[in-house]
């Protein structure tokens, strides 16, 4: 996949954003183009305030740009309207966020049963789905349990668990490894590309960890609004010890 | 989803529980405060219900029961030779006061009625034989009287004891079920021509005539009759309405009009109208600020304005229904007590439960909809934001 042979799912062209207005007015993307395939990890890197979850926002479609065009599996995400960008999201992407963003009250099956509620879902049918998703991220065990239970590694394997469980062809990654330890970060990335790669599914994660870069099919760097390199890597083999926690926890 | 959100709300107890308290503390006072009124308000109309009579004749500016503009005697010739009435018989009364056997003063409100026909009498006596009233120096006394004219807190008043009312004796025969008197004082009955010899006199000394509609005659109809052919006024006696020749409808809107009742009632009324929604409001707001941030997340899921706003109306609706069942529940145990104790007055029509329903959901749902607002302004880009 390296060659980009796989089908190109994401195609940005020319997409301008500024936020504010007068003289506090950023121009947070400058004529962005870019491309993700199915079948990869595509990285977006750089420095904090660059643009990257700007970007990522407007390919997830939950923030509109000002030009420019954003084709998301063939659709003018840029161009639609609002109701049908909400169904699509629900039914196209898969959400991770940096801070999980997993609902406290409710245990970690239903939240992870949430995308599937959401697109229609009877209950009982999306808890199973959840409960059988939950295990392929090794917490199968710890259903009933609540979120704030779990260390913040187990809880971003439930997020990674809630973006998957509805089998979205793409999946939106947003700093996954910010809130963790160096172990867990790699722990979960693995996890993560375990779990995730499939060659009909594209990974789009922002990131400037550079310790996970090694996680990535493609690294495009930002910099001020713009992308500044784009760069195909060879795939990696992680730590010993981080495989073995990963096929453990995914085989679990 | 109806799950999803009710787990949501009961899983921060400490807010749920703050939006259960206010609005049970604004269903109490909304419905316990109307209630008093209404039961208050039934009190003033009390002489009508005790004596009976469909059809009231009164002075001609008299607006309430409780209001004495005396008659002449011979109006109740006048009204009994109108064509459309089948009887009419006299009516004092008046509040006396009874002194006791230690020496002490109790206020009662005096009821004479037509000693032949004994038209006006009691609905239903407990103790002794309405028939006993033609008997000398006799009164009917009421249930509250039992304790309020009682010799001692251990020796209650019981038929055959006595009691003076301006210096005449006045014998027990009788205990009778009535509603109580606005002024608090228990009723007490005798006959037409005994009234008048327990009352100081008086030029004028007929409070008013009591009457029936002839056969094939409403007492609208018959009231209409009456105050033509006699130039008094006729009122009938069919309970509050929206009729305003009836004595209860005229009677409780002359004391809504010219007493400062229910500005007294509705202020309480309105401070729990402003706590429920002050509490409410601020709570769920900040309920949904809490949670803005999960429920940016459903929304850049995917999950549309509708159905997060469905989850907040729910959520609020719950608690509506929550608090207002539990308001309701304290408000029947005081209605209970009030019941046992006949006192304070305390009456319930449906319209009140209902109303405050209305109120309290209305509450919940501005609170829901300030959350509603906040939602969706809220950009689902911003969950990406740390």
């Amino acid at each position: 996949m390296n060659e980009q042979t796989g089908r190109r799912v994401v195609t940005v062209r020319a997409v301008d954003k500024h936020f504010g207005t007068g003289p506090t007015r950023i121009h947070a993307l400058k004529n962005v183009s870019l491309e993700a395939f199915a079948g990869e990890i595509l990285m977006l890197v750089g420095p904090s305030g660059c643009g990257k979850t700007t970007l990522l926002s407007a390919i997830a479609g939950t923030l509109r740009v000002e030009s420019g065009e954003i084709d998301v599996f063939g659709k003018p995400v840029h161009a639609m309207r609002n109701a049908d960008l909400t169904r699509f999201r629900a039914a196209h992407i898969g959400f991770i966020f940096q801070q999980f963003n997993l609902i406290p009250t409710i245990g970690i099956a239903e939240n992870v049963a949430v995308p599937l509620l959401i697109r229609g879902s009877r209950t009982a049918e999306a808890v199973d789905r959840a409960r059988a998703a939950l295990e392929s991220v090794g917490l199968g065990a710890r259903w009933r349990e609540r979120p704030l239970k779990l260390s913040g590694g187990e809880q971003q394997r439930v997020a990674i668990a809630r973006a998957l469980v509805h089998e979205p062809p793409l999946v939106i990654c947003d700093e996954p490894t910010a809130a963790l330890d160096a172990r867990n970060g790699e722990i979960v990335l693995e996890l993560f590309r375990n779990v995730a790669r499939s060659p009909d599914r594209a990974v789009i994660i922002v990131t400037h960890d550079n310790r996970i870069f090694s996680y990535a099919d493609r690294i495009a760097r930002m910099d001020d609004g713009e992308i500044i390199e784009e760069t195909l890597q060879p795939r990696t083999e992680p730590p010993h010890f981080i495989h073995e926690h990963a096929h453990a926890v995914s085989s679990a | 989803m109806l799950r999803l959100a009710l787990k949501m709300l009961f899983g921060d107890t400490a807010k749920y529980l703050m939006l259960v308290v206010g609005l049970f503390f604004a269903t109490f006072l909304i419905v316990q405060q109307a209630s008093v009124f209404c039961g208050l308000m039934s009190w003033t109309t009390s002489t009508l219900s005790n004596v009976g009579a469909p059809i009231f004749v009164v002075e001609e500016r008299v607006e309430q029961i409780n209001e004495t503009n005396p008659l002449r005697d011979t109006d109740v010739a006048r009204v009994r030779s109108v064509a459309g009435v089948k009887w009419a018989m006299p009516l004092y009364s008046g509040i006396q006061r009874v002194r006791l056997d230690d020496g002490s003063y109790k206020t009662v409100q005096l009821l004479g009625i037509d000693s032949a026909s004994l038209a006006g009498s009691p609905g239903r006596m407990i103790e002794g034989n309405i028939e006993d009233l033609r008997l000398p120096n006799t009164v009917i006394i009421d249930e509250l009287a039992v304790t309020r004219l009682a010799r001692s807190p251990d020796r209650p008043i019981r038929v055959g004891d006595r009691f003076e009312i301006n210096d005449i004796e006045a014998r027990v025969v009788g205990i009778c079920d009535a509603k109580r008197s606005f002024t608090g004082g228990p009723y007490v009955w005798t006959t037409y021509e005994r009234a008048l010899q327990y009352t100081p006199a008086s030029r004028k000394m007929l409070s008013a005539v009591i009457a029936a509609s002839a056969d094939g005659l409403t007492p609208s109809q018959a009231a209409v009759e009456i105050s033509q052919t006699t130039g008094l006024r006729a009122f009938v006696n069919e309970g509050f309405g929206d009729n305003p020749n009836d004595f209860n409808t005229s009677t409780i809107w002359w004391y809504v009009r010219n007493t400062g009742i229910p500005v007294s009632f509705g202020t309480t009324v309105i401070i729990g109208l402003i706590v429920g929604i002050a509490i409410s409001c601020q709570t769920f707001y900040a309920f949904v600020l809490d949670n803005i941030r999960h429920l940016g997340a459903l929304k850049a899921m995917g999950m549309s304005n509708p159905r997060l706003s469905l989850i907040l109306l729910i959520q609020s609706a719950t608690v509506g229904m929550i608090g207002f069942g539990i308001g309701l529940l304290v408000c029947s145990g005081f209605a209970y007590i009030a019941i046992q104790n006949q006192q304070p007055p305390f009456m319930m029509p449906w319209q009140i439960p209902v109303a405050a329903f209305g109120i309290i959901q209305t509450i919940c749902f501005i609170a829901a909809l300030l959350g509603i607002i906040r939602l969706s302004a809220y950009e689902p880009a911003m969950v990406f934001r740390a």
